[in-house]
């Protein structure tokens, strides 16, 4: 995902002379070290200093240019917290805030870099958008609208490298809309992030014993598609919801407010990272597991 | 200019004005829009730029807006009103305002990224931005002084208001290493000068003298509440609006500093 987003941003600043990109210390591997070399002052590295990341992505923004301030998702969002609030959404301005390792990416670094809240913070703050892809394809697609918007900020939680496809026969990305990324009649399981994989996997196994389970990638997490979500609430007895995410201020509790306010009848159960932090290392499955977030999980959940 | 009446006449509908940090930095602001900013080529508004960041001040920046005829009166007499559009922190999208400021350590940033666009656009324009002494403070005002002086950004001016005064008490008394001043933005890669900050002359004069080819701070000494006797260095006034009495004795006392 970091790679592709990196390689997306650099066909789009090729074109347009406003994107700029301020890293807080971070190796601009791939892509994003081509686009250091083509156009080196629109590449800021400021050391690590994640406030006047933000804060000059706001200036910049203010006389016109188009930045994105990218490094960890947790000192991209928690660090510079004030500065995205006052900065950027409280003057609305078109500034993207990329999160690298959403989630507990990061698997072996440890809860300081394990942005386990940052889809319930972004999106408590008012004209804040909020959008968490599944996958390379998905990111490319959610990048190319990101670089492209003018209405305000962004922020794009991103997983690391090496997430598998997920999203090949899923119709074409459009921001703010629910994304079926495979059909089904039985459950209906919605989710946002690298961790959808685990979803779609379930669904393969699960078709084999007879369930049939539809997937929905919910990229955009503000503004949430209400009107795509309550139809699938309506039509399906059962939908899980699963995030890489704690409990509280996420796509799981939300989904059943919107199921208690349009009278829907379906069983909702959710699966998140836990509201503790695990002092567990290992690679990112592991960790997800120490969450209790896995496949054997996900495949009892949905067909219990 | 009669600026120091103009915001003791609008402190009598308000009750939280900031009247001392506004009289603080009345000749600062003044000298940076009337003599400093280069006008624009149409003639409408100026081709520099002006940050308020120490957002509380911006009753004097209204004042000056208002001036320059940027700034419509009305607005200034609906001011913190709901039929108007200023309130006691600066709002950017009103005339003349270009970023939201109210919460310290912002400015420096935010003048950093303006600065920085205004070199890849090749435009040649300079941002002039006025800082607290207390907001120097905040951390996040030296991690954009130290990458101001990275980027070289000889276009960013900022003008410190150096009034001593923080919300509880003299900072030369009660926090003794924040200075010198002067010493660390020089360390920081910084050109600067110490001028009395009421002295409008004094501050063109050293503005022109900079050598130039760094970002340059000048600090400017000044007195909290100044032009009102019995509200100059007494810490109450930084939030306070005088009451009915001590508004006519202000008004006998004032002292307008001519530009």
């Amino acid at each position: 995902m970091r790679n592709t987003f990196a390689k997306t941003f650099l066909e789009a600043a090729q074109k347009d002379a406003r994107l700029c990109v301020v890293v807080a210390d971070i190796s601009p591997a791939g892509a994003m070290d081509q686009f250091r070399k083509e156009f080196p002052e629109r590449f800021i590295n400021t050391g690590v200093a994640e406030q006047i990341m933000i804060g000059m992505c706001a200036g910049m923004s203010m006389r016109g240019l188009k930045p994105f301030a990218y490094t960890i998702a947790t000192f991209a969002l928690y660090r510079p917290f004030e500065f995205i609030r006052d900065d950027l959404c409280y003057q609305d301005l078109p500034v993207t805030v990329v999160g690298i390792g959403g989630g507990v990416t990061y698997s072996t670094l440890g809860g300081t870099h394990h942005a386990m809240e940052d889809v319930a913070i972004a999106s408590a703050i008012p004209n804040m958008r909020v959008i968490a892809p599944c996958d390379p394809e998905e990111t490319r697609a959610a990048t190319q609208w990101c670089v492209a918007q003018e209405e305000g900020p962004v922020y794009l939680r991103l997983g690391k490298a090496g997430e598998p496809l997920i999203t090949q026969n899923a119709k074409p990305f459009a921001f703010g809309k629910v994304r079926l990324l495979r059909e089904g009649r039985d459950v209906c399981i919605l989710g946002y992030g690298p961790v959808l994989k685990l979803g779609m996997d379930a669904a393969v196994a699960l078709e084999k014993r007879g369930i049939s389970v539809a997937v929905a990638s919910v990229h955009t997490l503000k503004p949430l598609d209400r009107e795509g979500i309550v139809p699938l609430l309506a039509s399906f007895p059962k939908v899980v919801v699963m995030e890489e995410m704690v409990p509280h201020g996420g796509l799981g509790n939300t989904v059943k407010a919107l199921a208690w306010e349009s009278g829907a009848r379906c069983r909702i159960d959710c699966l998140s990272l836990q509201d503790e932090f695990i002092h567990s290392y290992g690679n990112h499955d592991e960790i997800l597991r120490a969450h209790g977030i896995s496949f054997d999980r996900v495949v009892q959940l949905v067909s219990a | 200019m009669q600026y120091r009446r103009r915001i003791l006449d609008i402190s009598q509908k308000v009750t939280a004005l900031h009247a001392a940090p506004a009289f603080s930095c009345v000749e600062i602001t003044d000298v940076i829009y009337r003599g400093l900013m280069r006008p624009a080529p149409d003639g409408k508004g100026f081709s520099d730029a002006f940050l308020m960041s120490k957002g509380h001040g911006c009753m004097t920046q209204y004042a000056v807006l208002e001036a320059l005829g940027i700034l419509a009166s009305e607005e200034l007499d609906r001011y913190c009103t709901p039929q108007g559009i200023l309130g006691a922190h600066p709002d950017r999208g009103n005339p003349g305002i270009e970023a939201s400021t109210g919460s310290l350590g912002h400015g420096m940033g935010i003048a950093v990224g303006m600065a920085h666009a205004e070199k890849i656009l090749r435009s040649g324009k300079r941002i002039f931005a006025v800082l607290s002494d207390g907001e120097l403070q905040e951390g996040s005002s030296w991690e954009g002084a130290m990458m101001a002086a990275n980027l070289h950004l000889d276009n960013l001016l900022a003008f410190v208001d150096l009034n001593d005064i923080g919300g509880l008490e003299k900072m030369s008394q009660s926090h003794t290493a924040f200075y010198p001043l002067r010493e660390k933005f020089e360390s920081f890669g910084w050109e600067s000068a110490e001028v009395n900050g009421h002295d409008c002359a004094a501050m063109h004069q050293a503005v022109n003298a900079r050598r130039g080819g760094r970002p340059y701070a000048l600090l400017c000494k000044t007195v909290k509440g100044r032009g009102v006797e019995f509200m100059e260095h007494v810490p109450i006034w930084h939030y306070r609006s005088p009451s009915k009495e001590e508004y006519a004795a202000a008004i006998r006392d004032l002292r307008e500093v001519s530009a």
